[in-house]
């Protein structure tokens, strides 16, 4: 038996709708199996992972967080895939992003510095997620290296500079020895969006960054750009449009948005810099960004419904036993689904017996 | 043994796994498929080995399950690329995600297990050899079957029928398709070797480099083995030279870090990764852009019937 | 030695009702087709008529919604090329199923069975060589070798295989005149060996020249099986077309006035892996006249578009002066806003976006169009430019606003070139104006270009077709291996001289030459 693809003379935006619906259900069932595997209830996993997190205003609110950094570095990929370069140092853009901001937020550590701080160390977080971003940007335009591999080494060297810094230079002497540096000053956090809540002003910028991205995309000659490098390479270049600019353009931009997702987690939730700020964000906004299509609404609808996975996965192992690398095996498996099911949208598929079908 | 022979040895059981991993990507790569999974089907790969050889109490099995692993990884991946024409790049980066998390769900009850050595073959007489003796002569089977691979998998694309099929549908598949080659049975079968050789690499890791099972104990080697293939423009050679060249360098920052010059650690650690930044860029600055690499690299392939 | 048509026993392959769907698209309609052993039989038609969906199905490359093929009587089923190889069936492909980095004898062996190891393959091409004077060198590789020499691959390949039926699309498309009056002798020795031969064209000339009979394909049907010889051209034409294609007028009355493109010593390096170099390259063309470059494809055809278009900047500016400023370093965008328009050879991905909606599509030339504003784009502008081409080109579209890959290749080549003659550029530079495009359409784009020019702008043709070139260019010139020979009014040029050129003997004086 072999398959065979057939383009579709039409396709229909209910499909293409339902496509990456239809691939979070196939994961899910792909998933429970594998629980069953396990020798544990998928009906009682599915009840942890996604019934009780929507059913409880604290886990709602956490969903928040954690769809926060994703969706915001997902919108940044949408600008890279859309003209289809392959960012996918994300992660380590997120950390130098982190690192720079934090630089500021130290300095001023027990200082009189006002209310200068914080906005100075977002733009710094952006700035220095841009500028690592750019890294590969730079070595791709101007020397042909290819982006994907050295965009992902960058992660391992940026988490490396991470390390080094707070065990070494930034770690706090009264910290009994452990590698973290001091607690931000308050001038230097970014607060609560509800006096209480969990949910920091990071949120505001993800939705601004979707909107603004709506935009771009949709309206504006630079978002045209990105499709028509993205669509038909050959064709920018007769547009106009360098390509060489473009790619500088969107790993500036995703680079950005890493990094200021970067600092926004660490001044907004963890209040210190410590070796591991990041449960792996950078790499599930990959996932977030195709489970969106690249449409900055559907990011905005993807990151909350992989944040959930977060969430649950995190219940799951204290209520379940199960480890939390199951979360990383969904998100896995489900970016496959994703991918295929985007396939499935162009073509049609036969199955056909060797020999037969004629 | 002198430490000039011990930090050879150990070079030799560092590059290894990077050569073996490389050359199944390889062949992968010259059908005209990328497989951005590499590191995910070397994780399982360690996992599964680990598991099987705990289990079994046999490195023999443990190797075979090694492999198993990252074929059926393989498969997975053949199947999206070659059956949906998903993107290449989304979807090997979506196999790496899951192998890394699936491994981490098999090795989990292994963690704190350690196996014995593997016991090195040594070659009698030529193994007394002074320096190189005990280098080329006295080494665990991996090593020479890596090394014969290197040799088969040269001589099977330079020399054989289904060497130039293989070729010549990864230079072109829509010329291939309309003279007939079977373009994705071959590339099933090219993806599937990949990730056997893969799974193996990683069964070394495993069972031998390191002899216990870690979470993301693959440490992005998979990556520097996609690496090595774009620095050996994609020709097995190299790969061996390369696979070696990137062995040495990790093994000797280990040394610097032990011998602590002064110099933080992380700095040493990250030199495999700026390590293989720095062999990309001055391979493009030599050549230009990508040399050698295969006319339809990464491309989807959907047959017009 | 012709054997006779109506000689007793079954033909050597017949299709009966082959029938093949696209969607909506029915590519082939019950087509019923007959080769005799030893008979060279055309297959005429348009471009679009639905020929190579047959011989695609013939050789197992697609296989047919409904019909059925008879080999010597008996009904089989040809479900892969292998299958076809191994009853007989050897194919010369339009667009070459070669592999650019293999050498030949690798290209050789690669299709033929597993009995044929390389040094086998390496003294029959030499054998097969020498018999039909196919010259060629075992150990090249592809890419370096010229149009000519790897269409005779192809063809040797086919040999080796000892073929019963040979099918050649569209074979001398790439070949100068000199090379493709080689190909025929070489086809006509064939046929008297006894093996039949499936030909594929639109040109009538080479149909009348080689076949007794021929079968006339329109919109996937045959209208009629003919013996060329025995009707006139216009009658054939007719046939092909449907209704009479007028030719295009180019009598009025025009003045030429000054320069708009003056190119002095434009060198360039090679492009891409394996391009070609721009060599001291001399061209100038004024308002009011149609220049054509006439010459064989590879020969430098698209990097002199790229040079002219700016998508690779020259050296220096004063290479390249249109509209009186020096352009050579300056972007395609710099250019537009001079006035220059460009049209490249390939309509889908580089004159086009595919999957993009043709109102989407008329942001490609934003540079010089009212579709954007300030960074932002004016979609109602867009859609009325859009609208407003397609009106005046007569661009036939399925919908409203289709994406570009549903419209024919005719269509969409009207709206391309519509969207930079709309605005009236005071130069146009179209590469391949009428490549696989319709009569209809083909005429359509001739005669707007020659509007064009006699309203006063200077247009530049790069064709590979010379029947075109002589209909409506001024002067002409032929591009070889990146050298452009001098300009000559189209009068003082013939055919033959242009073949010369066109093989570098003319610049050579008849030195050695790989024919």
């Amino acid at each position: 038996m072999r398959f065979e693809l057939t383009p579709r003379p039409t396709v229909s935006p209910v499909m293409r709708a339902l496509a990456p619906v239809a691939a979070f259900i196939t994961a899910f069932l792909i998933a429970g199996f594998v629980i069953w595997l396990m020798g544990r209830s998928p009906i009682a996993a599915f009840d942890v992972y996604v019934l009780q997190p929507l059913s409880d205003p604290w886990s709602l609110q956490e969903l928040l967080v954690k769809a926060t950094p994703l969706a915001l570095i997902a919108i940044g990929l949408s600008y890279c895939f859309r003209a289809n370069l392959w960012n996918i140092g994300a992660e380590g853009q997120y950390v130098i992003g982190a690192v720079l901001g934090s630089w500021l937020a130290l300095r001023t550590h027990g200082t009189e510095a006002g209310a200068w701080v914080l906005p100075l160390m977002l733009i710094l977080g952006i700035i220095g997620g841009a500028l690592y971003g750019l890294i590969p940007a730079f070595l791709k335009t101007r020397f042909g290296v290819n982006e994907i591999l050295t965009s992902l080494m960058l992660v391992y060297v940026a988490q490396l500079i991470l390390d080094y810094l707070v065990r070494g230079p930034w770690r706090d002497p009264q910290g009994f020895n452990f590698p973290q540096s001091v607690t931000f000053d308050p001038s230097a956090t970014l607060h609560p969006i509800l006096e209480g809540g969990r949910v920091h002003f990071g949120a505001v910028f993800a939705l601004v960054a979707v909107l603004v991205t709506a935009v771009i995309l949709g309206r504006t000659l630079f978002g045209y750009r990105l499709k028509l490098t993205g669509d038909a390479p050959r064709a920018a270049r007769f547009a106009g449009f360098s390509s060489k600019a473009t790619t500088m353009a969107v790993f500036a931009i995703s680079g950005g948005l890493a990094g200021l997702a970067g600092i926004s987690e660490v001044s907004g939730q963890i209040g210190q810099l410590q070796p591991s700020i990041s449960p792996g964000y950078g790499f599930t906004a990959i996932t977030v960004a195709f489970l969106g299509r690249l449409n900055p609404i559907g990011i905005l609808i993807a990151a909350l419904v992989v944040a959930l996975t977060f969430i649950g996965g995190e219940s799951a192992q204290i209520m379940l036993k199960l480890p939390l690398d199951l979360t990383q095996a969904f998100q896995g498996i489900l970016l496959l689904c994703v991918l295929a099911a985007d396939a499935l949208v162009s073509y049609r598929i036969r199955f056909v017996n060797r020999g037969g079908g004629k | 043994m002198t430490i000039f022979e011990a930090i050879l040895l150990t070079i030799v059981t560092a590059s290894t796994p990077l050569l073996i991993a490389a050359l199944g990507e390889l062949v992968t790569e010259r059908s005209g498929v990328l497989n951005l999974g590499v590191e995910g089907m070397m994780a399982m790969g360690a996992a599964c080995s680990f598991a099987a050889a705990v289990t079994f109490d046999s490195t023999l099995l443990g190797v075979v399950a090694g492999m198993l692993a990252g074929a059926l990884m393989a498969a997975l991946f053949a199947l999206v690329v070659l059956g949906f024409a998903a993107n290449q790049v989304g979807s090997g980066l979506a196999l790496t995600i899951f192998g890394l998390g699936l491994s981490g769900l098999i090795g989990a009850p292994f963690v704190g297990a350690r196996r014995d050595p593997v016991a090195p073959i040594d070659i009698p007489i030529l193994s007394d050899i002074p320096v190189i003796g005990r280098l080329l002569f006295e080494q665990d089977l991996f090593v020479y079957v890596s090394v014969a691979l290197t040799i088969l998998v040269a001589l099977y694309l330079a020399r054989t029928r289904s060497g130039l099929t293989l070729r010549s549908i990864g230079e072109n598949h829509t010329s291939a398709n309309g003279l007939g080659l079977p373009v994705r049975r071959v590339r099933f079968w090219a993806i599937l070797f990949g990730g056997a050789c893969a799974g193996l690499a990683g069964a070394y890791l495993a069972l031998v480099y390191t002899r216990f099972w870690s979470p993301g104990m693959t440490a992005g080697r998979g990556w520097i083995a996609l690496a090595l293939v774009v620095f050996a423009a994609w020709r097995p050679g190299w790969v061996l030279v390369g696979a070696y060249i990137f062995g040495a360098a990790t093994v000797l920052q280990l040394h610097a870090q032990a011998a602590q010059f002064g110099v933080p650690s992380q700095l040493l650690s990250a030199v495999p990764y700026l390590a293989t930044i720095v062999a990309l860029l001055l391979l493009s600055l030599r050549h230009g852009r990508a040399i050698g690499a295969p006319g339809s690299l990464g491309t989807p392939f959907v047959p017009d019937r | 030695m012709k054997p006779d048509v109506s000689s007793s026993g079954p033909p050597l392959v017949e299709l009966q009702g082959i029938s093949k769907r696209y969607g909506d698209l029915l590519a082939n309609d019950g087509i019923d087709l007959s080769i005799e052993p030893g008979e060279i039989h055309a297959l005429l038609g348009e471009n679009g008529a639905g020929k190579s969906t047959l011989v695609k199905i013939l050789y197992g490359v697609i296989e047919p919604s409904a019909g059925e093929i008879r080999w010597e009587g008996r009904p089989v089923s040809i479900g892969s090329p292998v299958e076809a190889r191994n009853l007989g069936l050897g194919m010369v492909f339009q667009h070459f199923s070669l592999f650019d980095e293999l050498t030949v004898a690798e290209n050789i062996a690669v299709a033929l069975s597993h009995e044929w190891s390389l040094s086998t393959v390496r003294s029959r091409l030499s054998e097969i060589s020498r018999t039909y004077g196919l010259a060629l060198d075992a150990d090249r590789a592809v890419w370096t070798l010229s149009a000519g020499e790897r269409q005779r691959i192809e063809i040797v390949r086919c040999l080796l295989q000892n073929p019963r039926l040979l099918i050649l699309d569209e074979p001398t498309s790439v070949l100068t005149p000199q090379e493709a009056d080689h190909l025929f002798t070489t086809l006509d020795r064939l046929s008297a060996e006894g093996c039949s031969i499936l030909y594929i064209s639109h040109k009538l000339e080479e149909v009348r020249r080689l076949c007794r009979r021929a079968t006339i394909l329109r919109a996937g049907r045959v209208v009629a099986t003919i013996d060329p010889r025995a009707r006139s051209a216009r009658e054939i034409a007719a046939l092909m077309v449907g209704n009479e294609v007028g030719e295009v007028r180019t009598d009025a009355p025009h003045q030429v006035q000054g320069e708009v493109l003056k190119v002095s010593r434009l060198s360039m390096p090679p492009g891409g892996l394996h391009g070609q170099a721009l060599r001291d390259i001399d061209l100038v063309a004024r308002a009011g006249e149609v220049v054509g470059i006439a010459g064989v494809a590879g020969n430098g055809q698209s990097e002199l578009f790229a040079a002219l278009s700016g998508e690779r900047l020259a050296e220096r500016a004063e290479a390249i002066v249109i509209a009186g400023k020096p352009s050579g370093t300056l972007g395609i965008d710099a250019r537009r806003r001079l006035g220059a328009a460009f049209v490249p050879e390939e309509r889908l991905g580089h004159a086009a976006a595919p999957s993009h909606r043709l109102s989407e599509n008329t942001l490609i030339s934003h540079a010089a169009a009212e579709v954007s504003r300030s960074g932002f784009i004016l979609v109602d502008a867009a859609r009325r430019l859009a609208r407003s081409i397609v009106q005046s080109f007569d661009v036939r579209t399925p919908e409203g606003d289709p994406q570009a890959r549903k419209l024919s290749g005719g269509n969409l080549q009207k709206f391309v070139i519509g969207r930079e003659i709309i605005r009236k550029p005071k130069l146009i530079i179209v590469d391949q104006p009428t490549w696989g495009v319709d009569a209809g359409a083909a005429r359509l784009i001739r005669q707007a270009l020659v509007d064009l020019a006699r309203a006063g702008s200077a247009v530049v043709v790069v064709s590979q077709d010379l029947d075109e070139l002589f209909e409506v260019a001024d002067r002409m010139a032929v591009i070889h291996q990146g050298q452009l020979s001098p300009l000559k009014p189209v009068g003082e040029w013939t055919r033959e001289a242009i073949g010369l050129e066109m093989l570098g003997v003319a610049q050579a004086q008849g030195g050695v030459h790989a024919v």
